[in-house]
């Protein structure tokens, strides 16, 4: 049998979607709607953001989806004629993902 | 409608940079305003809003395929299982809405 990573970065687009299925809309309605009416302002935002939960839950909602979305637009890319760049595809997306998951940890555990 | 629900993945990883850009402005309280502020951004959101939630009817309509439950010798109606996917996501809102009035 021919090993493959491809279990590990189908588990993760799962997690991913399910993770955006449940807490995408809610939170864009927050972030553009509520705030948009001034049902909150930017600064009770920003001190909601800054909460050690709220910092996990925000972690959460950029690392899973960043795999949902890489996984998904790598087969959407070669639907859509990429075939060509069908090697260097999966690197640009798991890295992309990769990337802006390191930089989640920076920004809301460091920073 | 499946390239559709393929392409709502554009929506997913676009918020999800919008939210990793927002993380870093969290000690910045100008940066942060002028985000959320701006007017791009909002528009993009309401676009985003309806692919998002095309996402979710489509990935919880899905759970009744992937969640197979037996009662016995009878399976567990497909709908029960979808609608009890759907009440939590509407509990989950409302719980999420909730924690965020606390901070008007």
């Amino acid at each position: 049998m021919v090993k493959s990573n491809e279990p590990i970065w189908w588990s993760l687009f799962s997690a991913g979607g399910v993770v955006a299925a449940f807490f995408y809309p809610v939170t864009i309605i927050i972030t553009a709607i509520a705030f948009s009416v001034n049902w909150i302002s930017a600064e009770g935002l920003r001190e909601l953001a800054g909460h050690p939960l709220t910092r996990i839950y925000l972690f959460l909602l950029i690392f899973l989806p960043l795999f949902h979305w890489a996984h998904r637009f790598r087969y959407v890319a070669m639907d859509l004629g990429l075939k060509g760049l069908g090697g260097i595809l999966p690197v640009v997306c798991y890295g992309a993902a990769l990337l802006g998951t390191g930089l989640a940890v920076f920004f809301l555990v460091w920073a | 409608m499946f390239m559709v629900r393929e392409l709502t993945c554009l929506f997913v990883g676009g918020y999800a940079l919008f939210l990793l850009i927002l993380a870093s402005r969290i000690g910045d309280a100008d940066g942060f305003s002028a985000l959320l502020q701006h007017r791009l951004v909002i528009v993009l959101q309401v676009i985003a809003l309806p692919m998002v939630l095309y996402h979710t009817v489509t990935w919880l309509n899905l759970t009744p395929k992937v969640l197979v439950i037996w009662r016995g010798e009878s399976r567990v109606s497909p709908v029960l299982i979808a609608a009890v996917h759907y009440f939590a996501w509407f509990v989950v809102s409302v719980i999420i809405l909730w924690m965020v009035s606390m901070y008007r």
